[in-house]
Formats: C-alpha cells, sequence, structure tokens
C-alpha cells in the first residue's frame, strides 16, 4: 500500500467533514473518489496534501507519516495534486507554469534540467503548441489540462486529481480519460475524484464512496454502484424510490 | 549564457555606468548630485520591486530599511570611523538582518494587511529613533568634518560617495535581472501569482517571502548609508519619510511592476519631472513654486491614479503587451 489513510476526521467547527475515513490506495492503480456534493471528497484532498491538518488520524505515504505535514513537504515527498478550481499562475506563461511544477517537486530540479521536463509534461497533455501564453488567457479546458501538466512535471509518485473532468464537453471528456490511463502507465498511483460515474468507474481501479463525511462504500466500481447505500446517498432510499415508482403506475 | 536577455541586462548597466560616469568626465558637482539621486531612486525602486513585484507583498512602509541602514552606518562612521564602504555593507546588513527577524511574522499577512503593517513598522522605528540618545534622538546627528579627512576632505568624500553609489546601482540591478531568471524568482512569482498553489507545487512560501524581503531590505539599507555619509547629517523625519517610501511604489507602477527594467525607468523619469517641476516654473499658475515646493507629489498622486486605472502593469509591461517582439528582450 503507497498511501494509508487511518480514521482521519477532520471538523469545521461544529460541522463535521469527515469522520473516522479510512481507506488504502495501492501502487500503481487509480483509486476514485464518489460521493454526492457536500460528502467531504475536496476535504480529504486537502487533508492528505497538507492543506488542512486533520483533526484525528494518521496519513502514512510509503511507510512514512506524513500527518499535518505543510502543503509543500508533502510535494517533495512526490504527491502532485490537481485543483476543482483551477489555479493557473495566471501572469506567467504557460510553460513557466509547468516549469515551476517541475522544479519545486520531488526532484528538485535545477531551471535548466526542468525546461524539457515541462516541455515533455506539455507536450503530453497537448499543450505545447500554447506554451508561450499567459496561462490566464487559456480556456477552462486547457487549464484543466494545464493543471495535470504542471502535477505531472514534478514526476511525482501519486497525483491527487479533482474534478479534472468536470466542465469538458464529452470529447474532451474522452480525450482526458485517455490521458489519464496514459499517467497510470507510467505506474504513477492515482486518486480522483470524480462526479461523472461512467468515467470513474470507467477507469477506476477501486472505488469509496463518502457521504456526509463518512466512507458507505468500498471496493470495485460494480460492487460500489451495486451498493444499496450507494444508491440511497445518490438517489434516496431505494424502497422509498420503488414505491415512488410503483405509485407512478 | 548570451540570451536576448542577458544582452540587454548587459546594454542597461552598460547605460547605467555611462550616465553615472557622465558628472564625472564633466567634473561637475550640480550634475553629480542629479544623477545621485536618480541612482539612489533607481536603487530604492528595485530594491522595492524584488517584494512587491516579483514576490506580489507591497511593501508599503519600505523606507524603514533605508532609515535604518542610514543610521547604522552614520552611527558607526561617526563613532568608530569605519570606512564608508564597511559601513554601507554593515548598514545594508543590518537592514536585512532586520527584515529578517520581522519577515517571519510579518509576511504571514496578506495584501493590505501586510502593507498597513509595513508603514506601522516604520512609524514605530522613526518614534524609537526619535527617543534613542545613541543616535542623537530626534535631534540626529551630524558629521564632524573631520570624518571627511580620510578620504582627501569633503569635496573627495563626495565624488568617492558617488562612485560607491555607482557600484551599488550596477550591483542591484544585476541581482535584480539574476532574481528575475533564477528558480528563486520563479517561485517568487508564483507566490505572487496564487500562494496556496504555489505551496502545493512544493514551494516553501513561508522561506521564500522571508529570502526576498532580506534581500531587498540590503539594497535599501547600502543606499541609505551613502545618502546620510553624503548629507552629513541625518535625522528621524528625513530617514524614516513615509512619503519618499510612497514615492518609491509610484515609480514601480510608473517604469512596470514585476520587470527589471521598470523601476529604473520608473525612477530616472519620476526624479527627473520632480526636479523640473521645482528648478523652472512650467506652468504660470500664479504662484511661485518654492511656495508651492511639494507640486510634484500633486502630479506623482495623479499619476499613480492613472496607472493603477488605466495602465496597470505600467510602462514596461505596457510595451511588451503591445509589442510581442520586445518580450524577448525587455526583462
Amino acid at each position: 500500500m503507497i498511501l494509508e489513510v487511518r480514521d482521519i476526521s477532520k471538523h469545521f467547527g461544529g460541522l463535521v467533514a469527515l469522520e473516522r475515513v479510512a481507506f488504502s490506495v495501492p501502487e500503481g492503480k487509480i483509486v476514485g473518489v464518489i460521493g454526492p456534493n457536500g460528502a467531504g471528497k475536496t476535504t480529504l484532498f486537502n487533508v492528505i496534501n497538507g492543506v488542512y491538518p486533520p483533526n484525528g488520524g494518521k496519513i502514512v505515504f510509503r511507510g512514512e507519516d506524513i500527518t499535518g505535514r505543510q502543503p509543500f513537504e508533502i510535494a517533495q515527498r512526490g504527491i502532485a495534486r490537481t485543483h476543482q478550481i483551477v489555479r493557473p499562475l495566471g501572469e506567467l506563461s504557460v510553460r513557466d507554469n509547468v516549469i515551476a511544477g517541475a522544479c519545486f517537486g520531488q526532484h528538485n530540479l535545477s531551471l535548466q534540467a526542468a525546461a524539457p521536463v515541462a516541455d515533455e509534461a506539455l507536450d503530453f497533455v497537448g499543450l505545447t503548441p500554447k506554451s508561450a501564453m499567459l496561462a490566464a488567457k487559456l480556456n477552462v479546458a486547457q487549464k484543466k489540462r494545464l493543471e495535470l501538466a504542471r502535477a505531472l512535471a514534478a514526476r511525482p509518485i501519486m497525483i491527487l486529481l479533482d474534478e479534472v473532468l468536470a466542465g469538458l464537453n464529452p470529447q474532451e471528456v474522452a480525450e482526458m480519460l485517455d490521458v489519464i490511463r496514459k499517467i497510470r502507465e507510467r505506474g504513477i498511483t492515482l486518486i480522483m475524484i470524480e462526479h461523472l460515474m461512467h468515467a470513474v468507474m470507467n477507469v477506476s481501479d477501486q472505488v469509496v464512496a463518502l457521504d456526509y463525511g463518512k466512507k458507505i462504500a468500498e471496493g470495485t466500481p460494480q460492487e460500489v454502484t451495486n451498493d444499496p447505500k450507494v444508491i440511497e446517498a445518490y438517489l434516496g432510499d431505494p424502497r422509498v424510490a420503488e414505491r415512488f415508482m410503483v405509485s407512478l403506475e | 549564457m548570451k540570451t536576448p536577455q542577458s544582452r540587454f541586462l548587459g546594454i542597461v548597466l552598460l547605460v547605467i555606468a555611462l550616465v553615472g560616469l557622465l558628472p564625472i568626465v564633466f567634473n561637475s558637482p550640480t550634475m553629480r548630485e542629479e544623477v545621485f539621486l536618480i541612482l539612489m531612486l533607481i536603487v530604492l525602486a528595485s530594491s522595492v520591486n524584488i517584494i512587491m513585484g516579483y514576490t506580489g507583498y507591497v511593501s508599503f512602509g519600505h523606507i524603514v530599511f533605508f532609515g535604518l541602514g542610514g543610521y547604522v552606518a552614520f552611527y558607526l562612521m561617526q563613532t568608530f570611523q569605519v570606512h564608508l564602504v564597511l559601513a554601507t555593507v554593515a548598514g545594508g546588513l543590518v537592514a536585512s538582518a532586520f527584515a529578517f527577524l520581522l519577515g517571519t511574522p510579518v509576511l504571514r499577512l496578506r495584501g493590505a494587511y501586510f502593507a498597513l503593517a509595513t508603514i506601522g513598522i516604520n512609524e514605530a522605528v522613526r518614534t524609537f529613533v526619535n527617543n534613542f540618545e545613541p543616535f542623537g534622538g530626534s535631534v540626529g546627528m551630524f558629521f564632524n568634518f573631520s570624518v571627511y579627512d580620510a578620504y582627501g576632505g569633503a569635496a573627495n568624500a563626495l565624488w568617492f560617495t558617488y562612485d560607491v553609489l555607482i557600484v551599488v546601482t550596477l550591483l542591484t540591478i544585476a541581482a535584480s535581472f539574476w532574481i528575475k531568471k533564477s528558480k528563486f524568482g520563479l517561485g517568487l512569482m508564483a507566490i505572487r501569482e496564487d500562494q496556496d498553489a504555489a505551496q502545493v507545487l512544493g514551494i516553501n512560501a513561508a522561506r521564500y517571502k522571508v529570502r526576498a524581503f532580506t534581500i531587498s531590505a540590503f539594497f535599501s539599507g547600502a543606499v541609505g548609508a551613502l545618502f546620510f555619509f553624503k548629507n552629513g547629517i541625518i535625522e528621524p523625519n528625513i530617514a524614516f519619510d513615509l512619503v519618499r517610501s510612497i514615492e518609491g511604489l509610484v515609480m514601480v507602477m510608473l517604469g512596470g511592476f514585476g520587470t527589471v527594467i521598470g523601476p529604473v525607468i520608473g525612477a530616472a523619469v519620476y526624479e527627473l519631472l520632480r526636479s523640473t517641476l521645482i528648478t523652472a516654473p512650467p506652468l504660470n499658475l500664479g504662484f511661485t513654486i518654492i511656495e508651492f515646493s511639494n507640486f510634484h507629489l500633486f502630479i506623482a498622486g495623479f499619476l499613480l491614479l492613472l496607472i493603477v486605472l488605466f495602465v496597470t502593469s505600467g510602462a514596461v509591461g505596457l510595451l511588451r503587451q503591445r509589442v510581442p517582439v520586445l518580450r524577448r528582450y525587455l526583462e
């Protein structure tokens, strides 16, 4: 297991965002995290990469306890991430954004060494033609690719993908899924938060479902989609739904 | 490496060195005084640009480092007859040390809170020095003329100070360029654009910011030492003058926020404008300029308003936007 999330709890005042969430991530796999809005998915990412310290529990990455470390320390240990709401370094060129990703991550490259790595990452996500543009001038789909290129350029061990597919059209989704599969082929472990169910089910090796900050199911995509608790979380109580359907007839 | 930009840096340094040499060639003290002010403002503006333009932290009270460097150097020269060059370095180092100590807590603040905190620090230091007897309290300190003897008399001492200033200016611009082009500079600019995203990329934002602040303070402190040595007198209200601090920000905004050459152009244009407004009445306004000697501040305020409203990237930024070819050269 490359990453172990052990009984993580996170409260914001009286709000329980995560309650004793535990799962582990096998090396080289894609783990999907699903759940309705407000289930605590992004909070989970923020705890894993150090944006918030948890109120309880531990995060163990490659055998090392990284709980409560700063985000930059976690990045330097080889965990990269993308943001749900894209965060380009707007007044820097697309290429400089990716160079920053390459030279400050795990490998601590010099600027000269980072440049070819960045160019390769740009090529990988198909942004090479835009590399001289200011990052702020990209459209949403391109900014999502930029986030991914920046994360990849760090040559991380693991990437946290926070809704990289949200806001993309079907064509762009298909392209992005292709990119994600190619990332796994490189041996990089992925955890992805996603709303598009068919997309998660398509690429994930394992799925974790959250609702109201609790883990309600875990397993293969088939197991999780057939789990009554997951159906309930998304659609309400299945028996109620059934009765409702019957009453309509 | 011979990039277009490093060639450009060479040209900039050459131009500044040539302008710096003019008063020496013409042996004109009047010209020297004018160029002295311009070079000093170039250093101050470039210094504040490192923390403001590259890192995105508007240091409103940056003049505190200028005053502090000036005071420390003045004290060393007055009391221990320390040589000007050493005192200049010492002034810069003390300013840096002060920035380092302050930076750790103060740079946690963001946006307007940081700007306000720097004003508060400047005012606090001014009040402290006002009451600090070893530094002469509110009266300040002034040189015994014998201090200048070590440099071959007052006249020679002033020329020597000027020579040192040229060197300091060239070093400041080279450092500013080096930072901009380095990995360190890329980290600073990432922090400017989005500090949280920068941290997630692996940038130790707290350490980077403090380092930028510390480097920035050195140049302000060093130039403060030179300025007050030349004046032969130092007092709190001149050393820690918030108006000069704000003028520095105007110069950076005028020339171009976050560029190497912007503060240089901004400082030169601003100082030329100021001296023109003071010496030659340009308009028949019905009053003499002497009575209205702060007229340039009115112009400065107006300029700042125009820049903030219409040309937020300053002169150099505007050129870079409008003429893409220049992006390869202008930094």
